[in-house]
Protein backbone atom coordinates (compact mmCIF):
# COMPACT_ATOMS: atom_id res chain seq x y z
CA UNK A 1 0.00 0.00 0.00
CA UNK A 2 1.15 3.68 -0.91
CA UNK A 3 1.32 5.82 2.15
CA UNK A 4 0.50 9.73 1.32
CA UNK A 5 4.26 11.26 0.74
CA UNK A 6 3.74 13.99 4.31
CA UNK A 7 2.80 11.68 6.29
CA UNK A 8 6.20 10.40 7.93
CA UNK A 9 7.26 14.10 7.93
CA UNK A 10 3.71 14.60 10.01
CA UNK A 11 4.71 12.02 12.40
CA UNK A 12 8.23 13.27 13.20
CA UNK A 13 7.60 16.91 12.88
CA UNK A 14 6.75 17.17 17.00
CA UNK A 15 10.04 15.89 18.21
CA UNK A 16 12.01 17.58 16.07
CA UNK A 17 10.62 21.06 16.66
CA UNK A 18 11.57 20.91 20.13
CA UNK A 19 14.55 18.82 19.02
CA UNK A 20 15.75 22.77 16.59
CA UNK A 21 14.01 25.36 19.15
CA UNK A 22 15.35 23.78 22.15
CA UNK A 23 18.64 22.68 21.31
CA UNK A 24 20.18 23.20 18.10
CA UNK A 25 18.88 26.76 18.23
CA UNK A 26 20.58 27.61 21.55
CA UNK A 27 24.02 25.96 20.06
CA UNK A 28 24.12 28.30 17.36
CA UNK A 29 23.03 31.45 19.38
CA UNK A 30 25.47 29.92 22.13
CA UNK A 31 28.09 30.94 19.79
CA UNK A 32 26.80 33.77 18.47
CA UNK A 33 26.92 34.84 22.41
CA UNK A 34 30.62 34.00 22.53
CA UNK A 35 31.23 36.72 19.99
CA UNK A 36 29.91 39.39 21.83
CA UNK A 37 29.61 41.75 24.85
CA UNK A 38 26.49 41.40 26.98
CA UNK A 39 25.00 42.06 30.33
CA UNK A 40 21.59 40.65 29.94
CA UNK A 41 20.06 43.70 30.97
CA UNK A 42 20.79 46.24 28.36
CA UNK A 43 19.51 46.46 24.88
CA UNK A 44 22.45 45.94 22.48
CA UNK A 45 25.06 42.92 22.50
CA UNK A 46 28.47 44.50 21.69
CA UNK A 47 30.26 42.22 19.11
CA UNK A 48 33.82 41.77 20.17
CA UNK A 49 35.26 39.41 18.05
CA UNK A 50 37.73 36.88 20.01
CA UNK A 51 37.86 38.80 23.13
CA UNK A 52 35.84 37.07 25.52
CA UNK A 53 38.17 33.74 24.30
CA UNK A 54 41.29 35.95 24.61
CA UNK A 55 39.73 37.05 28.41
CA UNK A 56 39.08 33.16 29.38
CA UNK A 57 42.13 31.77 28.29
CA UNK A 58 44.31 34.31 29.83
CA UNK A 59 42.55 33.69 33.25
CA UNK A 60 43.96 31.67 35.31
CA UNK A 61 40.66 31.63 37.30
CA UNK A 62 39.34 29.66 34.04
CA UNK A 63 43.07 27.34 33.37
CA UNK A 64 42.04 26.29 36.92
CA UNK A 65 38.84 25.62 36.47
CA UNK A 66 39.47 23.53 33.27
CA UNK A 67 42.31 21.99 35.07
CA UNK A 68 39.78 20.55 37.92
CA UNK A 69 37.90 19.57 35.37
CA UNK A 70 39.79 17.22 34.15
CA UNK A 71 41.28 15.70 37.02
CA UNK A 72 37.88 15.28 38.35
CA UNK A 73 36.95 13.63 35.34
CA UNK A 74 40.12 11.61 34.79
CA UNK A 75 40.17 10.18 38.38
CA UNK A 76 36.14 9.94 38.60
CA UNK A 77 36.24 7.40 35.24
CA UNK A 78 39.48 6.08 36.26
CA UNK A 79 38.38 4.70 39.87
CA UNK A 80 34.83 4.06 38.43
CA UNK A 81 35.62 1.58 36.15
CA UNK A 82 38.37 -0.01 37.71
CA UNK A 83 36.34 -0.97 40.40
CA UNK A 84 33.45 -2.29 38.83
CA UNK A 85 36.04 -4.13 36.87
CA UNK A 86 36.98 -6.24 39.87
CA UNK A 87 33.31 -6.14 41.90
CA UNK A 88 31.51 -7.47 38.29
CA UNK A 89 33.79 -10.00 37.83
CA UNK A 90 33.02 -11.17 41.70
CA UNK A 91 29.19 -10.52 41.98
CA UNK A 92 28.38 -11.89 38.02
CA UNK A 93 26.63 -15.03 39.67
CA UNK A 94 23.35 -16.29 40.20
CA UNK A 95 21.12 -16.52 43.22
CA UNK A 96 19.18 -14.06 45.38
CA UNK A 97 22.33 -13.35 47.40
CA UNK A 98 23.95 -12.02 44.64
CA UNK A 99 21.23 -10.04 42.83
CA UNK A 100 20.33 -8.11 46.22
CA UNK A 101 23.69 -6.87 46.56
CA UNK A 102 23.73 -5.78 43.07
CA UNK A 103 20.55 -3.85 43.54
CA UNK A 104 21.89 -2.40 46.44
CA UNK A 105 25.19 -1.53 44.90
CA UNK A 106 23.10 -0.35 41.64
CA UNK A 107 20.68 2.18 44.38
CA UNK A 108 22.54 5.16 44.47
CA UNK A 109 21.97 5.37 40.66
CA UNK A 110 18.49 6.45 40.88
CA UNK A 111 18.45 8.70 44.03
CA UNK A 112 18.48 12.52 43.11
CA UNK A 113 21.89 14.30 43.54
CA UNK A 114 20.82 16.47 45.66
CA UNK A 115 19.52 13.82 48.61
CA UNK A 116 23.76 12.23 47.40
CA UNK A 117 25.09 15.45 47.99
CA UNK A 118 23.64 16.65 51.10
CA UNK A 119 24.00 12.65 52.46
CA UNK A 120 27.76 12.87 51.74
CA UNK A 121 28.21 16.48 53.13
CA UNK A 122 26.70 15.15 56.18
CA UNK A 123 28.57 11.91 56.29
CA UNK A 124 32.05 13.86 55.11
CA UNK A 125 31.11 16.56 58.12
CA UNK A 126 34.69 17.13 59.78
CA UNK A 127 33.05 17.46 63.12
CA UNK A 128 30.15 14.63 63.22
CA UNK A 129 30.23 13.04 60.29
CA UNK A 130 30.41 9.30 60.03
CA UNK A 131 33.71 9.13 58.15
CA UNK A 132 35.82 10.71 60.51
CA UNK A 133 34.22 8.53 63.16
CA UNK A 134 35.16 5.64 60.96
CA UNK A 135 38.58 6.94 60.88
CA UNK A 136 39.15 7.50 64.12
CA UNK A 137 38.20 4.14 64.84
CA UNK A 138 41.67 2.88 63.04
CA UNK A 139 43.35 5.83 64.98
CA UNK A 140 43.67 8.03 62.13
CA UNK A 141 43.11 12.15 62.78
CA UNK A 142 40.21 13.98 61.03
CA UNK A 143 40.06 15.00 57.74
CA UNK A 144 38.30 18.06 56.57
CA UNK A 145 37.33 16.83 53.50
CA UNK A 146 35.37 19.02 51.78
CA UNK A 147 36.29 22.33 53.55
CA UNK A 148 40.32 22.24 53.11
CA UNK A 149 41.09 23.16 49.54
CA UNK A 150 43.75 19.90 49.35
CA UNK A 151 41.08 17.41 49.89
CA UNK A 152 38.06 18.96 48.64
CA UNK A 153 37.81 17.93 44.83
CA UNK A 154 38.89 13.84 45.70
CA UNK A 155 36.33 14.06 48.57
CA UNK A 156 34.02 15.23 45.22
CA UNK A 157 35.24 12.68 43.05
CA UNK A 158 34.76 9.81 46.31
CA UNK A 159 30.86 10.96 45.59
CA UNK A 160 30.85 10.19 42.15
CA UNK A 161 32.78 6.88 42.53
CA UNK A 162 30.27 6.30 44.71
CA UNK A 163 27.42 6.76 42.83
CA UNK A 164 28.89 5.09 40.07
CA UNK A 165 30.06 2.12 40.80
CA UNK A 166 26.45 0.21 40.78
CA UNK A 167 25.83 1.31 37.08
CA UNK A 168 29.34 0.45 35.82
CA UNK A 169 28.90 -2.66 37.65
CA UNK A 170 25.79 -3.69 35.92
CA UNK A 171 26.94 -2.65 32.60
CA UNK A 172 30.23 -4.79 32.96
CA UNK A 173 28.17 -7.93 34.49
CA UNK A 174 26.00 -7.82 31.01
CA UNK A 175 29.16 -7.54 29.20
CA UNK A 176 31.22 -10.53 31.00
CA UNK A 177 27.15 -12.26 30.54
CA UNK A 178 27.92 -11.42 26.24
CA UNK A 179 31.58 -13.33 26.38
CA UNK A 180 30.68 -17.07 24.57
CA UNK A 181 31.08 -20.15 27.04
CA UNK A 182 33.14 -21.90 24.21
CA UNK A 183 36.30 -19.44 24.61
CA UNK A 184 36.47 -20.43 28.66
CA UNK A 185 36.03 -24.23 27.77
CA UNK A 186 38.96 -23.60 25.34
CA UNK A 187 40.72 -22.11 27.51
CA UNK A 188 39.56 -24.63 30.51
CA UNK A 189 41.29 -27.42 27.90
CA UNK A 190 44.79 -26.00 27.85
CA UNK A 191 44.81 -25.44 31.46
CA UNK A 192 45.32 -21.53 31.22
CA UNK A 193 45.66 -19.75 34.72
CA UNK A 194 42.86 -17.98 35.72
CA UNK A 195 45.33 -14.87 35.41
CA UNK A 196 45.63 -15.21 31.64
CA UNK A 197 42.04 -16.38 31.30
CA UNK A 198 41.05 -12.63 32.38
CA UNK A 199 43.93 -10.95 30.29
CA UNK A 200 43.36 -12.91 27.09
CA UNK A 201 40.02 -13.30 27.01
CA UNK A 202 37.94 -11.45 29.74
CA UNK A 203 39.42 -7.88 29.49
CA UNK A 204 39.73 -8.27 25.67
CA UNK A 205 36.08 -9.09 25.11
CA UNK A 206 34.91 -6.51 27.32
CA UNK A 207 36.57 -4.01 26.17
CA UNK A 208 33.15 -2.75 24.18
CA UNK A 209 31.42 -1.99 26.86
CA UNK A 210 34.83 -0.86 29.12
CA UNK A 211 34.99 1.74 26.02
CA UNK A 212 30.98 2.70 26.29
CA UNK A 213 31.67 3.48 30.38
CA UNK A 214 34.61 5.60 29.62
CA UNK A 215 33.00 7.60 26.69
CA UNK A 216 30.05 8.18 28.83
CA UNK A 217 31.68 8.26 32.50
CA UNK A 218 33.83 11.24 30.62
CA UNK A 219 30.22 12.89 29.03
CA UNK A 220 28.72 12.63 32.23
CA UNK A 221 31.76 13.90 34.38
CA UNK A 222 32.58 16.50 32.82
CA UNK A 223 29.38 18.34 33.31
CA UNK A 224 29.17 17.98 36.83
CA UNK A 225 27.36 20.55 38.66
CA UNK A 226 25.18 19.55 41.14
CA UNK A 227 27.63 18.26 43.93
CA UNK A 228 29.62 21.21 43.35
CA UNK A 229 26.46 23.42 43.60
CA UNK A 230 25.15 21.75 46.93
CA UNK A 231 28.28 20.92 48.55
CA UNK A 232 31.23 23.61 48.00
CA UNK A 233 30.05 26.17 45.55
CA UNK A 234 33.17 26.31 43.91
CA UNK A 235 35.28 26.48 46.81
CA UNK A 236 37.38 26.58 49.13
CA UNK A 237 39.75 28.78 46.91
CA UNK A 238 38.21 27.63 43.64
CA UNK A 239 39.54 24.10 44.54
CA UNK A 240 35.99 22.34 43.03
CA UNK A 241 35.15 25.11 40.56
CA UNK A 242 34.46 22.91 37.46
CA UNK A 243 33.30 24.42 33.82
CA UNK A 244 29.29 23.95 33.99
CA UNK A 245 30.05 25.79 37.68
CA UNK A 246 32.00 27.97 36.24
CA UNK A 247 29.54 29.09 33.16
CA UNK A 248 26.58 29.10 35.16
CA UNK A 249 28.57 31.70 38.09
CA UNK A 250 29.75 33.89 35.55
CA UNK A 251 26.54 34.21 33.32
CA UNK A 252 23.57 34.04 36.63
CA UNK A 253 25.41 35.77 39.24
CA UNK A 254 27.58 37.95 37.24
CA UNK A 255 25.59 38.05 33.91
CA UNK A 256 28.60 38.42 31.30
CA UNK A 257 26.82 36.66 29.38
CA UNK A 258 29.20 36.54 26.73
CA UNK A 259 31.92 35.35 28.73
CA UNK A 260 29.87 32.54 29.80
CA UNK A 261 28.83 31.67 26.03
CA UNK A 262 32.46 31.81 25.53
CA UNK A 263 32.98 29.37 28.21
CA UNK A 264 30.04 26.65 26.97
CA UNK A 265 31.71 27.17 23.13
CA UNK A 266 34.96 25.63 25.20
CA UNK A 267 32.44 22.74 26.56
CA UNK A 268 31.13 22.35 23.63
CA UNK A 269 34.03 21.53 21.31
CA UNK A 270 35.50 19.39 24.44
CA UNK A 271 32.08 17.14 23.86
CA UNK A 272 32.13 17.04 19.95
CA UNK A 273 35.73 15.44 20.03
CA UNK A 274 34.49 12.62 22.92
CA UNK A 275 31.34 12.08 20.65
CA UNK A 276 33.13 12.28 17.61
CA UNK A 277 36.30 9.52 18.73
CA UNK A 278 32.55 7.60 20.14
CA UNK A 279 30.99 7.22 16.94
CA UNK A 280 34.33 7.15 15.03
CA UNK A 281 35.49 3.89 17.33
CA UNK A 282 31.65 2.31 17.26
CA UNK A 283 32.50 2.71 13.50
CA UNK A 284 35.28 0.30 13.62
CA UNK A 285 33.62 -2.40 16.43
CA UNK A 286 35.96 -2.25 19.55
CA UNK A 287 35.75 -6.30 19.76
CA UNK A 288 37.40 -9.52 19.11
CA UNK A 289 35.30 -11.31 17.08
CA UNK B 1 34.73 -25.93 40.93
CA UNK B 2 34.08 -26.67 44.34
CA UNK B 3 35.55 -24.00 47.25
CA UNK B 4 36.57 -24.62 50.23
CA UNK B 5 34.30 -23.24 53.24
CA UNK B 6 36.77 -20.63 54.82
CA UNK B 7 36.36 -18.93 51.63
CA UNK B 8 33.05 -19.08 51.14
CA UNK B 9 32.70 -17.34 54.67
CA UNK B 10 34.99 -14.56 53.42
CA UNK B 11 33.23 -14.39 50.41
CA UNK B 12 29.63 -13.94 52.34
CA UNK B 13 31.75 -11.28 54.76
CA UNK B 14 32.90 -9.19 51.90
CA UNK B 15 29.29 -9.13 50.00
CA UNK B 16 27.71 -7.68 53.30
CA UNK B 17 30.72 -4.98 53.78
CA UNK B 18 30.01 -4.23 50.32
CA UNK B 19 26.31 -4.18 51.15
CA UNK B 20 27.00 -1.80 54.12
CA UNK B 21 29.68 0.94 51.92
CA UNK B 22 26.72 1.13 49.64
CA UNK B 23 23.20 0.66 52.20
CA UNK B 24 25.03 2.26 55.15
CA UNK B 25 24.12 5.76 54.04
CA UNK B 26 20.86 6.04 53.31
CA UNK B 27 20.28 4.55 56.53
CA UNK B 28 22.74 6.88 58.73
CA UNK B 29 19.97 9.24 56.82
CA UNK B 30 16.88 8.10 58.18
CA UNK B 31 18.59 7.32 61.61
CA UNK B 32 19.68 11.27 61.73
CA UNK B 33 15.91 12.61 60.12
CA UNK B 34 14.48 10.74 63.95
CA UNK B 35 17.50 12.41 66.16
CA UNK B 36 17.19 15.59 67.96
CA UNK B 37 19.79 18.68 66.80
CA UNK B 38 21.69 17.81 70.11
CA UNK B 39 21.74 14.22 69.24
CA UNK B 40 23.54 15.10 65.81
CA UNK B 41 26.35 17.36 67.41
CA UNK B 42 28.11 14.46 69.77
CA UNK B 43 31.10 12.50 68.29
CA UNK B 44 31.61 9.48 68.05
CA UNK B 45 27.94 9.85 66.55
CA UNK B 46 24.94 7.67 68.17
CA UNK B 47 23.54 5.06 66.09
CA UNK B 48 20.13 5.50 66.76
CA UNK B 49 18.53 8.32 68.53
CA UNK B 50 17.28 8.16 72.21
CA UNK B 51 13.45 8.92 70.61
CA UNK B 52 12.54 9.10 67.44
CA UNK B 53 11.40 12.82 66.53
CA UNK B 54 8.74 12.50 63.90
CA UNK B 55 8.43 15.90 64.40
CA UNK B 56 11.16 17.11 62.33
CA UNK B 57 9.68 15.44 58.90
CA UNK B 58 6.75 18.23 59.73
CA UNK B 59 9.43 20.54 60.44
CA UNK B 60 10.97 20.15 57.03
CA UNK B 61 7.75 19.90 55.29
CA UNK B 62 6.50 23.31 56.95
CA UNK B 63 9.98 25.33 56.57
CA UNK B 64 9.00 26.04 53.01
CA UNK B 65 6.06 25.79 50.25
CA UNK B 66 6.87 22.22 49.56
CA UNK B 67 3.14 20.87 49.06
CA UNK B 68 3.62 23.51 46.50
CA UNK B 69 6.99 21.79 45.38
CA UNK B 70 5.54 18.66 45.61
CA UNK B 71 2.67 19.39 43.24
CA UNK B 72 5.05 20.97 40.87
CA UNK B 73 7.47 18.11 40.82
CA UNK B 74 4.21 16.02 40.07
CA UNK B 75 2.85 17.82 37.17
CA UNK B 76 6.61 18.51 35.62
CA UNK B 77 7.48 14.54 35.76
CA UNK B 78 4.12 13.47 34.50
CA UNK B 79 3.75 16.55 31.86
CA UNK B 80 7.03 15.91 30.54
CA UNK B 81 5.89 11.93 30.55
CA UNK B 82 2.46 12.27 28.37
CA UNK B 83 4.41 14.79 25.94
CA UNK B 84 7.00 12.35 25.06
CA UNK B 85 4.63 9.48 24.89
CA UNK B 86 2.78 11.62 22.41
CA UNK B 87 5.96 12.86 20.51
CA UNK B 88 8.14 10.12 20.66
CA UNK B 89 5.66 7.10 19.73
CA UNK B 90 4.93 8.86 15.98
CA UNK B 91 8.78 9.71 15.62
CA UNK B 92 9.93 6.42 16.15
CA UNK B 93 7.18 4.29 13.98
CA UNK B 94 8.30 7.28 11.38
CA UNK B 95 11.58 6.60 11.12
CA UNK B 96 11.10 2.77 12.01
CA UNK B 97 8.66 2.27 9.11
CA UNK B 98 9.08 4.27 6.47
CA UNK B 99 11.29 5.32 3.79
CA UNK B 100 11.44 9.52 3.14
CA UNK B 101 13.74 12.08 1.81
CA UNK B 102 16.35 13.22 4.46
CA UNK B 103 15.04 10.51 6.78
CA UNK B 104 18.87 9.48 7.76
CA UNK B 105 19.69 13.67 7.76
CA UNK B 106 16.84 13.95 10.41
CA UNK B 107 17.33 10.64 12.11
CA UNK B 108 20.96 12.22 12.53
CA UNK B 109 19.84 15.09 13.94
CA UNK B 110 18.02 13.04 16.26
CA UNK B 111 21.40 11.29 17.30
CA UNK B 112 22.93 14.58 17.84
CA UNK B 113 20.53 15.87 20.20
CA UNK B 114 21.32 13.24 22.07
CA UNK B 115 24.34 13.85 23.31
CA UNK B 116 23.86 17.33 24.13
CA UNK B 117 23.26 17.82 27.59
CA UNK B 118 21.24 19.94 29.09
CA UNK B 119 24.39 21.79 31.18
CA UNK B 120 25.91 23.13 27.92
CA UNK B 121 22.43 24.84 26.47
CA UNK B 122 21.04 26.19 29.58
CA UNK B 123 22.25 29.26 29.40
CA UNK B 124 21.09 29.76 25.82
CA UNK B 125 17.63 28.11 26.66
CA UNK B 126 17.39 30.55 29.53
CA UNK B 127 17.63 33.50 27.74
CA UNK B 128 15.33 32.30 25.00
CA UNK B 129 12.39 31.18 27.33
CA UNK B 130 13.01 34.62 29.47
CA UNK B 131 12.54 36.35 26.01
CA UNK B 132 9.28 34.31 25.74
CA UNK B 133 8.51 35.14 29.18
CA UNK B 134 8.23 31.04 29.95
CA UNK B 135 11.03 31.61 32.69
CA UNK B 136 9.56 30.32 36.49
CA UNK B 137 7.03 28.96 35.13
CA UNK B 138 6.20 25.12 34.77
CA UNK B 139 6.18 25.07 30.68
CA UNK B 140 9.69 26.04 31.57
CA UNK B 141 10.45 22.59 32.31
CA UNK B 142 8.64 20.25 30.58
CA UNK B 143 8.49 22.06 26.87
CA UNK B 144 12.45 21.40 26.44
CA UNK B 145 12.10 18.13 27.43
CA UNK B 146 8.45 17.43 25.33
CA UNK B 147 10.28 14.95 23.45
CA UNK B 148 13.55 12.58 23.95
CA UNK B 149 16.05 11.59 21.51
CA UNK B 150 16.55 8.50 23.48
CA UNK B 151 13.21 7.41 23.49
CA UNK B 152 12.86 7.85 19.66
CA UNK B 153 16.41 5.83 19.38
CA UNK B 154 15.04 3.04 21.47
CA UNK B 155 11.77 2.50 20.44
CA UNK B 156 12.57 2.76 16.96
CA UNK B 157 14.60 -0.39 17.17
CA UNK B 158 11.61 -2.13 19.24
CA UNK B 159 9.33 -1.51 16.04
CA UNK B 160 11.65 -2.46 13.46
CA UNK B 161 11.67 -5.72 15.26
CA UNK B 162 7.91 -6.05 14.34
CA UNK B 163 7.57 -8.54 11.28
CA UNK B 164 6.72 -7.10 8.18
CA UNK B 165 4.08 -9.48 7.48
CA UNK B 166 2.13 -8.47 10.52
CA UNK B 167 1.58 -5.30 9.27
CA UNK B 168 0.72 -6.03 5.66
CA UNK B 169 -1.59 -8.11 6.79
CA UNK B 170 -3.43 -5.51 8.71
CA UNK B 171 -3.25 -3.27 6.20
CA UNK B 172 -4.99 -5.32 3.79
CA UNK B 173 -7.91 -5.82 6.59
CA UNK B 174 -8.19 -1.99 5.75
CA UNK B 175 -6.70 -0.81 8.66
CA UNK B 176 -5.80 2.56 8.84
CA UNK B 177 -2.16 3.56 9.53
CA UNK B 178 -2.88 5.41 12.79
CA UNK B 179 -4.65 2.33 13.64
CA UNK B 180 -2.20 0.08 12.90
CA UNK B 181 0.09 2.11 14.72
CA UNK B 182 -1.69 2.81 18.47
CA UNK B 183 -3.66 -0.52 17.96
CA UNK B 184 -0.43 -3.18 17.20
CA UNK B 185 2.96 -1.54 17.35
CA UNK B 186 2.36 0.13 20.69
CA UNK B 187 0.73 -2.31 22.72
CA UNK B 188 3.70 -4.87 20.87
CA UNK B 189 6.29 -2.33 22.37
CA UNK B 190 4.50 -2.35 25.66
CA UNK B 191 7.68 -3.21 27.32
CA UNK B 192 9.97 -0.63 25.81
CA UNK B 193 7.39 1.86 27.01
CA UNK B 194 7.65 1.47 30.40
CA UNK B 195 11.45 1.46 30.70
CA UNK B 196 10.97 4.35 29.34
CA UNK B 197 8.88 5.72 31.35
CA UNK B 198 10.13 4.84 34.54
CA UNK B 199 13.67 6.21 33.03
CA UNK B 200 11.93 9.52 32.21
CA UNK B 201 10.08 9.60 35.49
CA UNK B 202 12.92 8.95 38.03
CA UNK B 203 15.17 11.38 35.65
CA UNK B 204 13.37 13.99 35.75
CA UNK B 205 11.75 13.64 39.32
CA UNK B 206 15.16 13.98 40.32
CA UNK B 207 16.52 16.77 38.23
CA UNK B 208 17.89 19.38 40.05
CA UNK B 209 19.67 21.39 37.39
CA UNK B 210 17.31 22.22 35.11
CA UNK B 211 14.89 23.59 37.54
CA UNK B 212 17.23 25.34 39.91
CA UNK B 213 18.23 27.48 36.46
CA UNK B 214 14.75 28.35 35.02
CA UNK B 215 12.93 28.96 38.20
CA UNK B 216 13.78 32.53 39.94
CA UNK B 217 11.17 32.08 42.83
CA UNK B 218 8.99 29.09 44.72
CA UNK B 219 5.97 29.54 42.08
CA UNK B 220 7.37 26.59 39.84
CA UNK B 221 10.22 25.22 42.20
CA UNK B 222 10.60 21.34 42.34
CA UNK B 223 11.04 19.29 45.29
CA UNK B 224 14.72 18.25 44.24
CA UNK B 225 15.16 22.74 44.70
CA UNK B 226 12.94 22.89 47.90
CA UNK B 227 15.46 20.58 49.75
CA UNK B 228 18.42 21.53 48.46
CA UNK B 229 17.12 25.08 49.88
CA UNK B 230 16.49 23.59 53.04
CA UNK B 231 19.87 24.05 54.69
CA UNK B 232 19.45 27.79 53.90
CA UNK B 233 17.01 27.97 56.73
CA UNK B 234 19.22 29.33 59.06
CA UNK B 235 22.61 30.04 60.04
CA UNK B 236 24.18 26.39 61.28
CA UNK B 237 23.64 22.89 59.42
CA UNK B 238 20.05 21.14 61.18
CA UNK B 239 21.26 17.87 60.11
CA UNK B 240 18.16 16.53 61.92
CA UNK B 241 15.64 18.66 59.40
CA UNK B 242 17.72 18.30 56.38
CA UNK B 243 17.89 14.79 56.53
CA UNK B 244 14.22 14.22 56.93
CA UNK B 245 13.92 16.23 54.13
CA UNK B 246 16.11 14.15 52.28
CA UNK B 247 13.77 11.27 53.38
CA UNK B 248 11.06 12.64 52.16
CA UNK B 249 12.51 13.32 48.75
CA UNK B 250 14.11 9.35 48.49
CA UNK B 251 12.15 7.47 49.76
CA UNK B 252 9.37 7.34 46.97
CA UNK B 253 12.24 5.98 44.50
CA UNK B 254 13.72 3.74 46.87
CA UNK B 255 10.20 1.75 47.29
CA UNK B 256 9.56 1.83 43.88
CA UNK B 257 13.33 0.63 43.15
CA UNK B 258 11.93 -2.21 45.67
CA UNK B 259 9.21 -3.50 43.73
CA UNK B 260 10.37 -2.80 40.41
CA UNK B 261 14.22 -3.79 40.45
CA UNK B 262 14.51 -5.60 37.19
CA UNK B 263 12.46 -2.96 35.25
CA UNK B 264 14.22 0.00 36.61
CA UNK B 265 17.81 -1.51 36.41
CA UNK B 266 16.59 -2.39 32.49
CA UNK B 267 15.54 0.85 31.88
CA UNK B 268 18.67 2.65 33.07
CA UNK B 269 21.50 0.42 31.48
CA UNK B 270 19.65 -0.30 28.01
CA UNK B 271 21.71 1.85 26.19
CA UNK B 272 25.16 0.32 27.87
CA UNK B 273 24.16 -3.43 27.53
CA UNK B 274 22.19 -3.33 24.01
Amino acid sequence: MKVAKWRPYLLITPAIIVFLVFFIQPIFYMIYLSFHDWNFISPDKTFVGLENFKALLSDPMFLQVIRNTLMYTFFTVLFSISIALLMSIWLNRRGWMYSFVQGAVFSPHIISLVSIAMLWMWIMDADYGLLNWILSLVGMDKVPWLTDPNTALASLIIIAVWKNIGYYTLIIIAGLQSIPKHLYEAAALDQTSSFRRFTKITFPMLSPSIFFLTIIGILDSIKVFETISIITKGGPLNSTNTLVYYIYENGFIFFKIGYASAAGVILLVILSIVTLIYFKVLGKRVHYQ
Amino acid sequence: MKTSLPIKILNVIGLIVVVIIFAMPFIWMISTSLKTLGETMIFPPKWLPDELIWENFMEAWNSGPFLQYFINSVIVSVGILMLQFITVIPAAYAFARYEFRCKNILFGLVMVTMMIPAQLIFLPVFLNLSEWRLLDTLWGLILPFATSAFGIFMLRQTFKQVPEELLEAARLDNSSEFKIMMKMMVPMAKPTLITLGLFNFITHWNDYFWPLVMTTTERARTLPVGIAQLRQVDGGVAWNILMAGNVILVIPILITFFFAQRQIIRAFTYTGVK
